[in-house]
């Protein structure tokens, strides 16, 4: 068969969301360990921010690559969205997806498009001014003004309030996709599945934890 | 248990006249329909009422009413097969339904299973992936050996014996919100690949089925895991891991 043809079907698709989930997780765990450290040291957080704001390797490969990563898993996601909306034309006078399944899982669209309208907020609020300030105003380099940045950003209880939702739908977004990621590349054997525990732990602590951080920014200063 | 009583009930049943033509749904009263008859007798009760009435009886699926065909196949009340687990629709009983309740029934709703008329829908999809892989070529010429000659780790035999239980009813798409049909793909490739004398066609099955369950205009699974919870005969979401993997390395070769 075709190796293209393999490329555009059902199973690659899957496996390909799945693949560009568990990055995207992978990178959401440095970002929230990263402003973990704003909870406790200034001076860390600010040193941390910097190396990543202006070490090459990241600037031009990583950043880069994380962004075709999200543009790629939510494009993939509305295509298959739409799949599905075509496999079914006619629908159901009554449906009880609840008797079956979460509500998790039968709603990554909206959790998802939830998460995407916040990071437009997000990239407007950070990368952007980052980028200005950066390479348009070429500022000379401060390599303390991290920490500020970061607390002038949840002055406003509308920004935080904002914060913390998207982040109650992230969590829901990674309940059901750090599991299902797995069970889609295939990993279901006995590993597989006690990693579920640990998926489930992390569904919460850390889009929890961003919540915690935001809130405490919000109230400390 | 207790005692059997007969119920009044209310009907909402989708009504088309063939594929061509729009279905709607239609209203019916039924009374005196005993909680120690199945559903498919309920459905019988009521063309016979309709027969008397002059009325065209409901068409719908089914033929052992014994839980093994898969031919029965309707849509209860917003589930697949109804409001029980691990069952068929014929192995539904009245009895999990009350005095004065509305019933709503619908055909199986997917891109791949047309309807024909009324409750029948067209599973032939299911037939055509089949034919693209789900089999063993074994030689008939009077060659033939005997299964037990070769050697099946227990474990192996006891999974494929489970993916096997599948009987094609439909019900995982049917409750799928994508319509996907992953969990029969992945039972009917599993039934071989964790058999030896299935391995030998191992690659070009699992491509292939995948192929025609593509071009049949099934929805991608999202790993929901309603198929699982709704599958009459209990098959596994592990049989779509395991058909992803399959697809994996047969992709690679
Ligand atoms: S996997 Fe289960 S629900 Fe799907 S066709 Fe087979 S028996 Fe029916
Ligand atoms: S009629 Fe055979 S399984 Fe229901």
């Amino acid at each position: 068969m075709a190796k293209s043809a393999i490329l555009k079907s059902s199973i690659a698709k899957k496996v390909a969301m799945a693949l560009s989930g568990l990055f995207l997780i992978s990178f959401l765990s440095l970002h929230f360990f990263i402003n973990f450290v704003s909870v406790f040291s200034e001076n860390s957080f600010n040193a941390m921010s910097h190396f990543m704001g202006y070490n090459p390797l990241i600037q031009f490969v990583m950043q880069p690559v994380l962004v075709a990563g999200v543009v790629f898993h939510f494009v993939m996601g509305f295509v298959l969205e739409l799949k599905n909306r075509n496999a079914r034309p006619v629908a159901y006078v009554k449906f009880d997806g609840a008797a079956n399944s979460s509500w998790a899982s039968r709603n990554m669209i909206i959790s998802g498009l939830v998460v995407l309208a916040f990071l437009g907020l997000h990239m407007y609020d950070f990368w952007f001014h980052e980028m200005v300030y950066k390479y348009v105003e070429s500022n000379v380099i401060d390599e303390t003004r991290y920490y500020d940045e970061l607390v002038a950003k949840f002055e406003s209880p509308v920004r935080t309030g904002l914060y913390c939702v998207a982040f109650v739908l992230l969590a829901l977004h990674l309940w059901h996709g750090f599991t299902s990621s797995l069970q889609s590349v295939g990993f279901d054997n006995k590993i597989g599945k006690s990693l579920h525990k640990i998926c489930y732990a992390f569904a919460i602590i850390v889009p929890f934890g961003f919540i915690f951080i935001a809130l405490f920014h919000h109230f400390n200063n | 248990m207790s005692a059997a009583k007969n119920i009044n009930i209310s009907l909402q049943i989708w009504r088309q006249k063939n594929s061509k033509e729009k279905g709607k749904m239609e209203t019916y009263k039924l009374n005196d329909v005993s909680t120690a008859s199945s559903f498919l007798e309920m459905l019988d009760q009521l063309n016979e009422q309709l027969v008397n009435e002059r009325k065209e009886p409901i068409a719908f699926d089914h033929d052992c009413r014994e839980g093994i065909c898969g031919m029965c196949s309707l849509y209860i009340n917003g589930r697949a097969h109804g409001p029980d687990t691990g069952i068929t629709t014929c192995q539904l009983h009245m009895r999990m339904f009350n005095d004065g309740d509305t019933i709503v029934i619908e055909p199986w709703r997917s891109a791949a299973f047309p309807v024909i008329k009324d409750l029948i829908v067209d599973r032939t999809s299911f037939d055509r992936i089949q034919q693209a892989g789900g089999f063993v070529s074994v030689n008939t010429s009077g060659n033939t050996i005997d299964a037990n000659a070769t050697p099946v780790p227990k474990d192996d035999a006891d999974k494929a014996f489970e993916a096997a239980a599948c009987i094609g009813c439909g019900a995982c798409v049917a409750t799928c919100k994508n319509g996907s049909a992953m969990l029969f793909v992945g039972a009917k490739v599993s039934q071989y690949a964790l058999l030896p004398q299935g391995r030998v066609e191992a690659t070009a099955r699992v491509l292939n089925m995948v192929r025609q369950m593509d071009e049949e205009g099934f929805g991608n699974c999202t790993n929901t895991g309603a198929c699982e919870i709704e599958c009459p005969k209990g098959i596994s979401l592990e049989n779509i891991a395991r058909m992803n993997r399959e697809y994996l390395s047969a992709s690679l070769k």
